[in-house]
């Protein structure tokens, strides 16, 4: 009950700074000096055209009600027609999204699954050559930039050792599966198409690690400083004494109160592999919602460019709203100081 | 009291001079002196973050005086030399030339000078208003001050930097300039939030609730009293932010927001070099190797002065 409370009033602060955010971005997107009805129509459309697409697209009213229409739009997921597709950006949206997301989601189980393995292990032989091998590993990956990782490994893994595709999802001649989740893995697992998901899977790996190696890094040295941190702690001596063999003390009893930080952390990361995934995707010639984003941005589509950023701006809110609940659910610290501040 | 001082500081300065005949001036020089001897000395017991430090002080000096200790000066512009293009490393170009015969490692290091250039520059942009910001939120921390403030800053950290940066780039001119201003407008909350936090703890301190009490003017708490308790923390962070700005410009300059050629940007660099992958892999290679290098010594450095300055406090 008290943790629905919280969850709400965590949820209610959400909405409000997608609000905010919402205003920065209309904000930008009528920074661009340049009218936007001219923009839409090209620069040899009469001026009876451009002035009617003004009151159509109530250009001629204050900014604050310019700012109302925008929004009920936006909110109906109605964010007008991509000057780049020459589709409705909602559409675009629908189609580029998912790809982005598959990656993102295979980035986030590399750093997670990798991450908190690395650290665990760097715990265990604290100070030995293991150890150190994985710091210096991982203060390389928290300092290289993804973009960095990408051109890298596409040059080792795809030209020089050619173990995998470094172009798109799927290699040619091969035919998508029906479209049922957007995920190229998934889907062809539904469809029972096995050629199709290792090809897929092999093309998703290079720009998936590329994207993880930096939170993955990162999610080492945290699990490896909470870890030997919690080591030194009373009650592992305590169940030490007891008897209780070392594996189930290191993998029940130290790793869960030791993964706390690593969640929260893990659940950034994860947000900012949207983030990176604007220059990877673009490598990797990967149709992901970043790849359509860029293309926007470099050619001043003013309808997708609000649409990309929010949708981003959505999907990281609602992370950072879960990764809230499940460390709050792990953590009875805080659900109790949330408790107590009722 | 003076003869205990004296005592202790004819002997940490080696010097036999009466207790008397040193002034109170002269002992605050010498303890400051001392302090930064010793400050110097557990620094550089870490051999990482001396690394750090050489890093930086070897890339600020190449960016300096680029034109003279870069073999080619005149391949930093718009130099064409197609009889050595697309040369491969070797001895008289070390990294190799890019496409049109310009020696990439000129361009290297003439790239450390915008990158540099727009760490500092945004740096200097963000850090006075968000430490001002924070400042006031945090002394009026449960006021409707502290409200406005924190939850604007909530709504440009709800979304990664580098996104908004980039929308905000994108409707701007391409260029170095109005790339510093893109990041910088995403940059002041993570300094009003870190000040935010610092001060709301400092102002339920002794020394602040007395300056209040014997009725010390609002600008000299703020400034004077709990500033100068924040210092640290922010130094720290703006070393450690030095490499994650420069970071966030090239990643600006890869998408053609930034530096905009024949200038060479590090960012640039690697965008135009990824598309000759894999023949001509050292067009893209070292460059991108050249923001690696610069965002891990300010990082060590950074960490190296978060160590000191946490054991200082403790």
């Amino acid at each position: 009950m008290r943790l629905v409370i919280f969850i709400l009033k965590r949820a209610l602060h959400s909405i409000f700074v997608l609000l905010g955010l919402s205003v920065v971005i209309f904000a930008i997107s009528r920074v661009l000096p340049g009218d936007p009805a001219r923009m839409a129509v090209g620069a040899r459309a009469p001026q009876w055209v451009v002035d009617n697409l003004r009151a159509q697209m109530h250009l001629d009213e204050p900014l604050y009600v310019q700012y109302g229409y925008w929004l009920i739009d936006a909110l109906q997921g109605k964010f007008g027609i991509s000057l780049v597709t020459r589709r409705e950006v909602a559409e675009d949206i629908k189609e580029f999204f998912p790809a982005t997301f598959e990656l993102a989601l295979f980035a986030g189980i590399l750093m997670g699954g990798l991450g908190i393995l690395l650290g665990t292990i760097s715990a265990r032989h604290k100070d030995k050559w293991i150890d150190n091998v994985v710091r210096v590993l991982s203060y390389l990956g928290v300092v290289t930039p993804a973009f960095v990782f990408a051109i890298i490994f596409m040059l080792v893994f795809g030209y020089w050792l050619k173990w995998l595709p470094t172009i798109g999802r799927l290699s040619e001649g091969l035919t998508r599966p029906p479209v049922i989740t957007g995920l190229m893995t998934i889907d062809a697992l539904l469809a029972g198409d096995l050629v199709v998901f290792w090809d897929a899977l092999k093309h998703i790996v290079l720009p998936a690690i590329a994207l993880a190696m930096g939170g993955l890094a990162q999610e080492a040295r945290i699990t490896r400083a909470t870890m030997s941190d919690n080591l030194t702690k009373d009650y592992i001596a305590a169940e030490r004494a007891l008897g209780i063999p070392e594996r189930v003390i290191m993998g029940k009893y130290l790793l869960k109160p030791s993964l706390i930080p690593t969640i929260s952390i893990l659940g950034l990361d994860f947000a900012g592999t949207l983030s990176s995934a604007f220059l990877v995707e673009l490598i990797f010639n990967w149709p992901g919602i970043s790849r359509y984003g860029i293309n926007a941005m470099l050619r001043k589509d003013l309808n997708a460019i609000a649409a990309v950023i929010l949708v981003l701006g959505v999907v990281f809110i609602v992370v950072n709203i879960i990764v809230d609940i499940v460390v709050a659910y792990l953590d009875p610290r805080i659900r109790l100081s949330a408790e107590r501040s009722e | 009291m003076t003869k205990v001082m004296g005592d202790w500081v004819s002997e940490l300065g080696g010097r036999a001079e009466s207790a008397t005949s040193i002034s109170w001036r002269e002992l605050q020089r010498r303890s400051r002196r001392e302090n930064i001897g010793r400050a110097w000395y557990k620094f550089s017991r870490n051999p990482l973050s001396v690394a750090g430090l050489a890093i930086v002080l070897t890339i600020v000096f190449l960016a300096i005086f680029a034109p003279y200790v870069t073999p080619y000066p005149h391949h930093a512009g718009p130099f064409t030399d197609f009889e050595n293009a697309k040369l491969p490393p070797n001895l008289k170009y070390l990294f190799g030339t890019d496409t049109i015969g310009r020696d990439i490692l000129t361009r290297v290091i003439f790239g450390f000078q915008d990158a540099l250039l727009m760490g500092i520059v945004v740096l200097a942009l963000v850090v006075p208003p968000g430490v001002l910001l924070g400042l006031v939120a945090g002394y009026y921390q449960g006021t409707w001050i502290d409200t406005i403030i924190m939850r604007i800053t909530d709504i440009f950290l709800a979304v990664p930097p580098l996104i908004l940066a980039l929308a905000i780039a994108s409707v701007l001119k391409p260029n170095l300039m109005n790339s510093m201003m893109a990041v910088s407008l995403m940059w002041w909350p993570w300094y009003a939030r870190l000040v935010y936090g610092l001060t709301s703890q400092l102002r339920n301190e002794y020394f602040v609730k007395s300056a209040e009490t014997i009725g010390a003017s609002k600008a000299h708490i703020l400034f004077r009293e709990i500033l100068p308790n924040c210092v640290s923390p922010i130094f720290t962070k703006m070393s450690l932010d030095m490499g994650w700005v420069i970071l966030i410009g090239s990643s600006l300059s890869f998408v053609g927001l930034g530096v905009q050629p024949p200038k060479p940007g590090l960012g640039t660099m690697v965008a135009d070099g990824a598309r000759y992958l894999p023949d001509q892999w050292w067009i893209p290679v070292f460059p991108a190797l050249g923001i690696v290098v610069i965002v891990l010594g300010f990082n060590l450095l950074g960490d190296g002065l978060r160590d000191l300055l946490a054991a200082e406090e403790a």
